[in-house]
């Protein structure tokens, strides 16, 4: 059978923590076992932070495998160890009171300071789900507090598993307004949509017509559904001056079914080469972005 | 120089605010939870105003790489509501461990009724068990009895003076706040608390061990440079430097530091977690976005010193 995931998140932070810390954590637990009143539980939750610290966890490959497979897609590489911390706990509470698991998390998140409201929504996808927490996902969402939405949108499978397609495309137009990066979204280039194309074509001629700059991001999913104007402003952005620009764009014309983009795309014969053997991607655009160096 | 505004209710400021006192030095507030200027009439919107200052606020001050802390209270004002005080209650140890928080506060009196007293009391046992420092608002109205009188009490509960901030003082206040071994705050507050000048006297008087000085900013007329510009008024008239920096930084940074919730640390050499979440002023780390602090002070005229 597998290991609950408190179980597992406590394994991570016992290699991390002081023997005092993990047994402080563990007294907690208990308490909050035994506890008829929510109190203990606000308090552990506040006082991780003290007592455990807020280092980076730093999983190393097993563990991040043992995330893996605890749920397919979570990926905790950006977790502290507060995060995790709170998140087992909220594990655990789901583990022994599911009856009442949604109405803790749903008190929980409306509690919650700005390092929490990250915890809890970063573990969403290890709570048993529920329109409980579909509400407080959605609500999560129309946060303007980037790092919050960030715990929802990035590194988690939750929003390609259960959004559905208007929240999935609301999701990565308003990463886009927001300035967050849409290549941390699990499942990106699987949940791409028409829809989502020309909702992200329109905001790219919005973004034009005001003189200002458009993600080459936002062309990854657009390519696969790229008919018509879009193409056009495919090939527009093929002009760019702009490095990174160009090949987004020439990567979303091979992605194109429409043959007129193959007639573009030839007409950059050295781009579309290293296309064909796979050495231009768009993960080898992200580290050139990351890196600074050319793809 | 770098400051610290130990009193501040940025929920009712501006994005102006933030860039003129992050341009003005500013890397620091602590935003006492208060009055809203309109009762709350349940304890719902008490929750929502406290979980917009240890949340929301926190992150709007950080993209201007200010950090933000908070103190949680019931205020004078709405002790006199029972049904909400009673409510506010409950809550309130929720709220008190949030990160960041530093203090009770700010509570006391107002009009001195026998609800404020009784909740003022019930919120200085609150510290006591919690260990956290107090912040105290000292009544506008008969201030002079209040002040001591929020003394008397504190000490009745066997508080430690040395953990409480004694705010909004003035030229008739300082000296016994200072005998009885407390932190003597100075609002620097546009026609109403005390205005920059006054303060520069009482530095003059009383040196700078144990004062602060705070801008108080709200929802009225307030000055959100108080502190920048009483320190630059106060060098200009030849207060030691080390003393303005006591009591426009150092001073707060010791006071509210008992929380454990407050280090130099927190501006000077952030954690990567909060580099990546709360705080992208003085980010290395997050790319891609210009820098918001521009020349606002000029906009503001922090050259006009005077605060009357």
């Amino acid at each position: 059978m597998n290991r609950p995931a408190s179980e597992v998140l406590k394994q991570w932070l016992h290699t991390r923590l002081s023997t005092d810390q993990t047994s402080w954590l563990e007294s907690q637990l208990k308490k909050i076992t035994q506890s008829n009143s929510d109190r203990d539980l606000h308090i552990t939750l506040g006082m991780i932070p003290r007592k455990l610290g807020r280092n980076d966890l730093a999983l190393n490959i097993e563990e991040l495998s043992q995330a893996d497979h605890l749920q397919q897609g979570l990926n905790p590489r950006h977790w502290s160890v507060d995060t995790a911390a709170r998140i087992a706990v909220v594990c655990y509470l789901a583990e022994l009171h599911p009856e009442r698991f949604d109405e803790t998390v749903t008190d929980l998140c409306r509690n919650a300071d700005l390092a929490e409201s990250i915890a809890l929504y970063s573990g969403m996808p290890l709570y048993p789900h529920s329109k409980a927490l579909d509400d407080l996902i959605g609500e999560g969402l129309r946060t303007n507090i980037r790092p919050v939405f960030e715990a929802i949108a990035h590194y988690s499978p939750y929003p390609a598993i259960h959004f559905d397609q208007n929240r999935w495309n609301h999701m990565v137009l308003k990463a886009l307004f927001i300035d967050s990066a849409l290549a941390p979204i699990v499942g990106l280039d699987k949940r791409a949509n028409a829809e989502l194309a020309r909702i992200l074509c329109d905001y790219a001629n919005e973004r034009r017509a005001a003189g200002r700059p458009v993600t080459h991001e936002l062309w990854r999913c657009v390519g696969p559904f790229a008919t018509g104007t879009m193409i056009d402003d495919l090939e527009q952005t093929a002009h760019s001056q702009n490095n990174i620009e160009q090949r987004a764009a020439l990567l979303a014309l091979n992605d194109a079914p429409a043959a007129q983009s193959k007639v573009i795309l030839a007409s950059y014969p050295k781009i579309a080469k290293r296309i064909a053997n796979g050495s231009l991607t768009w993960d080898s655009i992200e580290q050139q972005e990351t890196t600074g160096k050319v793809a | 120089m770098m400051f610290i505004d130990p009193h501040a209710h940025m929920i009712s400021r501006t994005t102006d605010d933030y860039e003129a006192m992050a341009a003005a030095g500013v890397v620091a507030v602590i935003e006492p939870s208060f009055w809203v200027g309109q009762p709350r009439t349940h304890v719902g919107t008490y929750i929502d105003y406290l979980s917009a200052i240890i949340g929301f606020e926190r992150f709007r001050a950080g993209q201007f790489g200010i950090r933000h802390y908070c103190t949680v209270g019931l205020n004078s004002k709405e002790s006199n509501n029972a049904e909400l005080a009673e409510a506010v209650m409950e809550i309130l140890p929720r709220f008190a461990l949030k990160e960041g928080v530093v203090a009770i506060g700010e509570i006391g009196y107002d009009e001195q009724t026998e609800l404020e007293d009784k909740y003022f009391r019930l919120q200085l046992e609150l510290a006591k068990e919690l260990e956290l420092p107090v912040m105290i608002h000292t009544p506008h109205r008969d201030k002079k009895r209040g002040t001591s009188r929020s003394m008397d009490v504190c000490e009745e509960h066997g508080m430690d003076p040395s953990k409480i901030i004694v705010d909004h003082n003035n030229e008739e206040t300082v000296r016994e706040v200072l005998d009885r071994g407390y932190w003597a705050a100075f609002s620097i507050y546009p026609s109403t608390k005390m205005g920059n000048e006054r303060m520069v006297e009482i530095l003059t008087e009383y040196g700078a061990e144990r004062i602060m000085v705070d801008s108080a900013c709200d929802w009225g007329i307030s000055e959100p440079l108080g502190v920048a510009k009483t320190a630059k008024l106060a060098l200009e008239r030849g207060i030691p430097k080390e003393h303005v920096e006591m009591v426009c930084y150092k001073n707060a940074l010791s006071a509210y530091g008992q929380s454990g919730q407050m280090h130099e640390d927190d501006w000077l050499n952030p954690s990567a977690i909060d580099q990546r979440t709360m705080y992208e002023g003085n980010s290395i780390l997050r790319g891609g976005r210009d820098p918001v602090v521009q020349e606002s002070a000029v906009k503001r005229k922090a050259n006009e010193l005077i605060i009357e």
